[in-house]
């Protein structure tokens, strides 16, 4: 093995699939921002593509694109870590490679069809071929039934993997998630004239994967990922993973219920949902306060800089963007006046980049590290500076956006909702406030720069590593005797 | 846990296994919670169920109020006199098709990556949540013909308030017209809790006498 090329030949079989899981994923990350800028330049000049890509084609693809290359980015990295914590090769490689396959031809026909069919006839027809005009699953029904195949094939991998090696608590816990992910998707998979009725559904799918499903999953990614950058105890990272499921389910699953205060709903999903999401930063703080104990126990000394980098970022953007961008608003008494206001654009932008975005590049580093022959990825690396300037760069636009989507937000609640009283006329009295278009400027500036860090993000996985002559730094060796979680250690007595 | 004699008593609450078995019972109690207030949520939200939140479809016929409730301390939609939709009665079935036809509509235009309903979707146009009672459609009289009117020619009648922001042209057919229309209709007399906040809707006609 020669560190610094490419050894793509010498990957285990799901290791190979996902490299063209992550690789999709990173297309489909560009197209997200390049789709997002378009939608965030026509808030400053509406005419711009009017009649040609409307804001509405522009805004779609932008969040689709999201939505699935996340999915990439997870399947991506499940297939990389499964051989390995099961110990034995990929149960079934050709569903797997046909699954594969199968998901990016139909993606790529939803997509080309959303961008220049667009929308059709006001029919049954429109949403099994072009268009479900559902948020976020506006995928039409022909490819929900593609998704869940090509989930259950995954499944099949997954789980046949593991009932053939062997399990560990961050196994049986991915395998039971992937269940219920799998599982609730079918909850979006209906048409019903019930608005309501349309709504109430559409949120388990929504709300149960990324605020239940998905952060278990990157729990579960995250306790691998500390296993592997930090040689961190298996059974400290599983111990988390455990106490994480049951804060972030305990929360999360009534926590559905803030979803559910002005759609038509019954008036005890106020207290019910209120309540109970109000705790969902709870988990989130368990998993900074996680991830920082294992760094700092290890004194940060990893063998992936760039990875333990972006997994610390998932640690503070999780809990900002998704615990403290989503508390701000999650009591009904704030969020009747924010619920559908540019505040929920900003906790959307910042969430999903703080507690997704994060943790797929991190394991993209992982991954990247052995497709260069586990070459060495800590201190004072060749080119080091382009991971330090992507990974600041992204998340300073990002930081950017989100604090002008709020400053909008603030504006649009206030003189729509509180002084305007809700109307039309309200609602475009915010919209030309000098604040809030001032604030669509600085949106618009910090989405670019933004743009230029995931550009340069993307040229550092194609470039990290080459030409690097040291093997990967041996971690761990502080208390990882312990492998398996079955033999005490004596608390304390390696640090010590 | 402790099996040695020299090895430090790992706490309860520390142990792998006591959190294993609680992140199983707290998933699986909590899931329970959620499929049983579902249970009960579901048989509210039935379009005409006696709890009121959701209107039968039939509600199209009728003027739509929305006053302010003193008991909850926010407006509510009020199911007034007979103000029939185009000027037709519908029966159940005929008005459940209607608006079936305007909401696969609002999904085939994809307008819900513009404009919100219930709150829910884009924040590029304006929430649609009340859209039939809106106060810029002037007066009872005038709000069919300027509504037809708008979804018929949305760039030619454009309002844009000063953003530039057009609605482009969604070349509705006219029975795609009328069921968006409806559609429009029916969900303002959803019970939404008082949202949009502090919401007045145009000048109507009384909404007693002759009311469900």
């Amino acid at each position: 093995m020669t560190f610094g090329r490419l050894e793509f030949a010498s990957l285990r079989i799901g290791q190979k699939l996902a490299v063209h899981y992550f690789a999709v994923a990173m297309v489909l990350f560009l197209a997200q921002m390049l789709f997002g800028l378009l939608a965030a330049w026509q808030f400053l000049d509406p005419a711009f593509l009017f009649g040609v890509l409307d804001f509405n084609v522009n805004r779609m693809v932008h969040i689709n694109a999201m939505v699935v290359w996340m999915l990439y980015g997870f399947i991506g990295s499940i297939y990389w870590l499964v051989e390995d914590e099961a110990g034995v090769p990929l149960a079934g490689p050709r569903i797997a490679k046909a699954a594969f396959w199968v998901f990016t031809v139909a993606v790529t026909i939803v997509v080309v069809v959303y961008l220049f069919v667009q929308s059709g006839p006001g029919d049954a027809w429109t949403l099994w071929l072009i268009n479900e005009g559902r948020e976020y699953i506006e995928a039409p029904r022909w490819a929900d039934i593609g998704i869940v195949v090509c989930m259950l094939a995954i499944f099949y991998n997954v789980a046949g993997t593991f009932l053939a090696g062997r399990w560990s608590g961050i196994s049986g816990v991915l395998v039971l998630d992937l269940v219920a992910l799998a599982g609730l998707y079918l909850a979006g998979m209906f048409y019903t004239t019930n608005l309501p009725m349309d709504q109430y559904w559409w949120w388990w799918v929504i709300h149960l994967w990324v605020e239940a499903t998905w952060e278990v999953l990157v729990g579960c990614i995250m306790a691998w990922g500390l296993i592997k950058t930090l040689g961190a105890r298996r059974r400290i990272v599983t111990t988390w993973l455990y106490i994480e499921v049951a804060l972030m389910f305990g929360s999360g699953i009534l926590g559905l219920g803030h979803h559910y205060f002005w759609i038509g709903t019954p008036e005890y999903w106020l207290g019910v949902g209120g309540f109970f999401s109000a705790l969902e930063p709870i988990p989130l703080v368990a998993m900074v306060v996680h991830a920082v104990y294992d760094a700092g126990r290890h004194a940060f000394r990893a063998n992936n800089h760039p990875a333990l980098a972006w997994l610390i970022a998932h640690a503070f953007g999780n809990f900002l963007g998704a615990g403290v961008w989503g508390f701000m608003q999650t009591l009904p008494q704030i969020n009747l006046y924010t619920h559908g206001t540019q505040w929920s654009s900003s906790h959307g932008h910042l969430a999903f980049f703080g507690a997704y975005v994060t943790i797929i590049v991190a394991m993209i580093y992982v991954a990247v590290q052995r497709l260069r022959g586990n070459a060495w990825m800590s201190a004072g690396l060749q080119g080091g500076w382009r991971w330090k300037w992507a990974l600041g760069l992204t998340h300073l636009g990002m930081m950017g956006m989100t604090v002008a989507l709020l400053i909008a937000g603030y504006e649009q609640s206030f003189v729509e909702r509180a002084i305007g009283g809700s109307t039309w006329q309200a609602y475009f009295e915010g919209q030309t406030q000098p604040w809030f278009v001032e604030a669509m400027w600085w949106r618009m500036a910090f989405g670019v720069l933004m743009t230029f860090g995931v550009v340069l993000l993307l040229w550092d996985l194609v470039r990290i590593g080459v030409g690097e002559k040291r093997p990967m730094k041996v971690v761990g060796g502080l208390d990882d005797v312990e492998e398996t979680g079955s033999g005490p250690v004596p608390e304390g007595s390696a640090a010590g | 846990m402790a099996e040695g004699a020299d090895e430090p008593r790992r706490e309860w609450w520390a142990s792998e296994d006591f959190w294993r078995k609680c992140a199983i019972f707290v998933t699986g109690f909590m899931a329970l919670v959620l499929v049983m207030l579902t249970f009960h949520t579901l048989t509210v939200i039935e379009a005409g169920s006696e709890a009121g939140r959701v209107p039968a479809y039939s509600v199209i016929n009728h003027r739509i109020g929305y006053e302010f409730d003193e008991q909850r301390n926010f407006a509510v939609p009020v199911i007034g006199p007979p103000a029939p939709l185009f000027g037709e009665m519908l029966s159940e079935e005929e008005a459940r098709r209607l608006v079936d036809h305007g909401k696969l509509t609002v999904q085939a235009r994809n307008c819900m990556n513009c404009h919100t309903l219930l709150g829910n979707g884009a924040y590029y146009a304006p929430d649609l949540t009340k859209a039939w009672l809106d106060p810029g459609w002037g007066n009872e009289a005038a709000r069919e013909i300027l509504m037809t009117r708008f979804l018929d020619d949305p760039i030619a009648n454009a309002r844009t308030f000063g953003t530039g922001r057009r609605m482009p042209d969604p070349n509705l057919t006219e029975a795609e017209l009328r069921g968006v229309i409806a559609y429009l209709k029916w969900m303002s007399a959803i019970d939404t809790n008082g949202f949009p906040h502090g919401f007045t809707p145009l000048p109507q006609g009384p909404l007693t006498g002759g009311g469900r």
